[in-house]
């Protein structure tokens, strides 16, 4: 019995690890625990792809066999869409459409479907540009909607909102920070009204949240990083040197390598992670464009406005290799192992190995398609949505 | 017998009470308030909505007139799972809907959706008929296939014809791509379009400036054109002694661009507020939208009340940006502007404008009773850059 229990338990674990949860993977990071990838790409690797009922740039969501996606359609983007496909071979499950309940003007780039929304493995939490958040269960059955303009008139952003919401605990965070009325908020998971809501910056930010660890979320914006306790709010520690508005932090075995002044890598207190960060370095030689930094073993990596893939020594911040790849790069890689998968915004999907002793281009695979939102992992697949459509890439 | 009438009993006590049961699902739906207020009930509510049949979606659809968006984006969730679930929704009831023009726009459209999943040949059918249809939503196929029509018409050279399918589609667009599609159009085939008047555009007004608005202070600053307006007044500005000037736009798309009052040294004026007031003599005491259009930080006041303000800097600027409901008052009304520009000196943030139109809530102009002419020119004092004397006083 107790080693059904066991089983059991591992079998639990293999399914969320093989989920892809939220903006950049279940651990906000990019990497997957998925191996059995393609890397030496071909026309045969693409197993389908769909046309999709609107635009959009979010990032697409693995739950168990659906892939979860976000869009928004109408001249002036109102409709707004959740989908689930069958992640085998991307037939529709199900498709829920709502009213934009708030502003939809953004810049022609982006799309009122920018924030990847999220999933704690029982419902989906989708945020739009619009400030409509909804959560629906994994059937597509409606749990509660807020629309958070209709709340908060000043809440929004001209050019658009594209912050990823997470979920820690029973709490759904959710960053609506802008020029004008600037939120952070924390939302009841269950019934999406207020737990707390938080003053920010009054300027316009396209950062995530980011789960730290015992409740912490790391909250981004141009002042720097605000480490808050998702149950209520509470600030636990900040980082001021400032920060970007547009590429996010990322961490992995406890270090958090922010856009700020190039990275600045902060290593979290290991007796209790709500206490000051120390930093570990900070180099400005690590340039970041639109896309997140992204860590491997022993390298940070950072992809600059002009295509260049740099690495950085997560011990000491010492800059490595760097290799030309084609660009511009809007979209965050992930990473599969010793692999990174970048791909542009013309859809020019490029693996890169990254043990390589100067990293090396080993796979491309020209998808021809404007694509501006981060690959998702899973069910053996990657999964790369573009304005129009959602290909599947596998072996 | 006596078990039949007993049966037919039972079977209308679960009618009465399954109807009571939609009803009340619906009630608390509706009463979803601001920051998820009556979510929990709400969410309850739709789970037993959601299993009803389809012959409750007219029902269903008809709750919409009246609902805030948000609980009808909670009724819309209830459609869409219902209907998910059947091919064989009650087509009669759901064509009786869209026809019914009382109803909620949005609903009805929603109607018409199904119906196009059901049966699209009927669906298309309907399409030619809802030109005019106070659904904006419903329009755009129409007002499409009418641009298709003059299209052709253009390229086989049946000039006449297109012209009049070309104005016949710009009459009732209300979406601005298919009214800039039309009037391209039309402008090609040497046609001239009011477009100021078909959106009902504000083109006369009265300006004052520039105030200050250092470390943009002056957002929240109130200038004395916020107490009274006094157009004989002299005021102390950012840079001297400032006064009113008449302010006349003949842009197509309504933009007063005050740059050209207060032209600056290069790029134009930093850091100073400007004050746009015009008039509005309204036939009948009605709902409308102020729908604006500004990169600006601004604020807006309907007969010396504050509408709406927001503190937003270069984000960019597009036709109806902002949509404001407001009860115009039967006869004069006023509307004062205030258009604040910061200290960013990147090439896109030189602009200091703004566009506003009156119209209803599908995007219909609304004329006041006495607007005149549409100007064929306008205010232009950007020259005075060249000519110092003729700048305003300072």
């Amino acid at each position: 019995m107790k080693h059904f229990f066991s089983l059991s338990l591992c079998f639990a674990l293999q399914t969320i690890a093989a989920d892809w949860t939220q903006f950049r993977g279940p651990q906000g990071n990019g990497v997957s625990t998925e191996r059995n990838l393609p890397t030496k790409l071909s026309e045969d690797n693409l197993k389908w792809s769909v046309s999709l009922p609107g635009r959009g740039l979010s990032g697409a969501l693995v739950l168990g066999d659906k892939v979860i996606l976000t869009c928004s359609s109408g001249p002036t983007q109102t409709r707004l869409h959740i989908i689930a496909l069958n992640a085998e071979d991307g037939s529709p499950v199900w498709h829920r459409q709502f009213w934009a309940t708030g502003r939809t003007m953004c810049h022609e780039k982006t799309s009122v479907a920018a924030p990847t929304p999220c999933s704690d493995g029982k419902n989906i939490y989708a945020v739009f540009s619009s400030n409509d958040v909804v959560c629906l269960d994994l059937d597509g059955n409606l749990q509660w909607l807020r629309g958070l303009t209709a709340d908060y008139a000043n809440v929004s952003n001209s050019l658009g909102m594209s912050s990823s919401p997470v979920v820690s605990g029973n709490t759904l965070i959710v960053q609506v920070e802008n020029d004008s009325e600037s939120y952070t908020l924390g939302l009841e998971k269950s019934t999406g009204i207020n737990r707390w809501r938080l003053d920010r910056p009054k300027a316009a930010n396209w950062t995530s949240p980011l789960l730290l660890a015992n409740g912490l979320v790391a909250l981004q914006s141009k002042e720097g990083i605000d480490a808050v306790r998702a149950k209520d709010g509470s600030k636990a520690w900040g980082y001021d040197d400032g920060a970007s508005t547009i590429p996010s932090s990322t961490m992995l075995k406890g270090v958090l390598y922010v856009p700020s002044n190039g990275v600045t890598a902060l290593e979290l207190n290991k007796d209790d992670p709500s206490n000051t960060p120390k930093e570990l370095w900070q180099n400005g030689r690590l340039q970041l464009g639109t896309a997140s930094p992204i860590v491997i073993g022993n390298k940070v990596f950072t992809i600059n406005k002009a295509g260049v893939l740099t690495t950085g020594d997560t011990q000491s911040g010492e800059r490595g290799w760097q290799l030309r790849l084609k660009g511009p790069f809007s979209a965050t890689p992930v990473s599969t192992g010793k692999h990174l998968y970048f791909v542009n915004e013309r859809g020019l999907l490029q693996v890169v190995n990254t043990e390589a002793e100067e990293g090396e281009i080993v796979g491309t695979l020209n998808l021809d398609d404007q694509i501006l939102g981060s690959p998702a992992v899973g069910q053996g697949g990657i999964y790369i949505r573009s304005n129009t459509k959602v290909y599947k890439i596998s072996k | 017998m006596k078990s039949l009438a007993v049966g037919l009993l039972a079977l209308q006590f679960f009618f009465v009470v399954h109807a009571a049961s939609i009803s009340d699902s619906i009630e608390t739906i509706r009463s979803v308030g601001a920051e998820g207020k009556g979510n929990a009930a709400a969410a309850k509510a739709w789970k037993v909505l959601s299993k009803a049949d389809v012959s409750i979606l007219p029902q269903i659809l008809a709750s919409m007139k009246g609902a805030s968006p948000l609980a009808a984006n909670w009724l819309r969730a209830g459609v869409d799972t219902i209907a998910s679930r059947s091919k064989n929704l009650p087509e009669k009831e759901l064509l009786s809907f869209i026809a019914d023009q009382q109803q909620d726009p949005r609903a009805r459209r929603l109607a018409f959706e199904l119906i196009q999943k059901t049966n699209p040949k009927r669906a298309d059918k309907l399409i030619p008929g809802l030109i005019n249809d106070p659904s904006v939503e419903l329009r755009r196929e129409a007002v499409a296939r009418v641009i298709e029509e003059g299209s052709r018409q253009k390229d086989a050279n049946q000039n006449e014809p297109a012209i009049k399918s070309f104005r016949k589609a710009l009459n009732a667009a209300r979406d601005i791509d298919q009214i800039r599609t039309a009037t391209t159009s039309l402008g090609q085939l040497n046609e001239k379009v009011d477009l100021p008047r078909h959106f009902g555009f504000l083109m006369h007004w009265n300006v004052v400036g520039p105030f200050d608005n250092t470390k943009r202070s002056g957002f929240d600053k109130i200038y004395p054109p916020e107490k009274t307006i006094d157009f004989s007044a002299e005021y102390k500005g950012k840079n001297g002694k400032v006064e009113w000037s008449e302010f006349i736009t003949s842009n197509e798309y309504g933009m007063v661009n005050i740059n050209k009052a207060y032209p600056g040294p290069g790029d134009g004026l930093k850091e100073v507020t400007a004050y746009a007031y015009t008039k509005y003599k309204a036939s009948e005491a009605r709902e409308v939208e102020l729908r604006l259009g500004c990169k600006n930080a601004w604020k807006i006041w309907h007969n010396g009340q504050l509408v709406f303000g927001r503190d937003e800097y270069h984000r960019g600027i597009r036709i109806d940006q902002y949509q404001l409901k407001l009860k115009l008052n039967k006869g004069q009304n006023t509307l004062l502007i205030k258009l604040c520009q910061n200290e960013q000196t990147q090439p896109w943030t030189k602009e200091w404008q703004f566009q506003l139109r009156i119209c209803d809530s599908t995007g219909t102009a609304i004329h006041a009773a006495n607007r005149p002419t549409t100007p064929t020119t306008g205010t232009d004092n950007s020259k005075s850059t060249l000519k110092p004397t003729r700048r305003p006083k300072q």
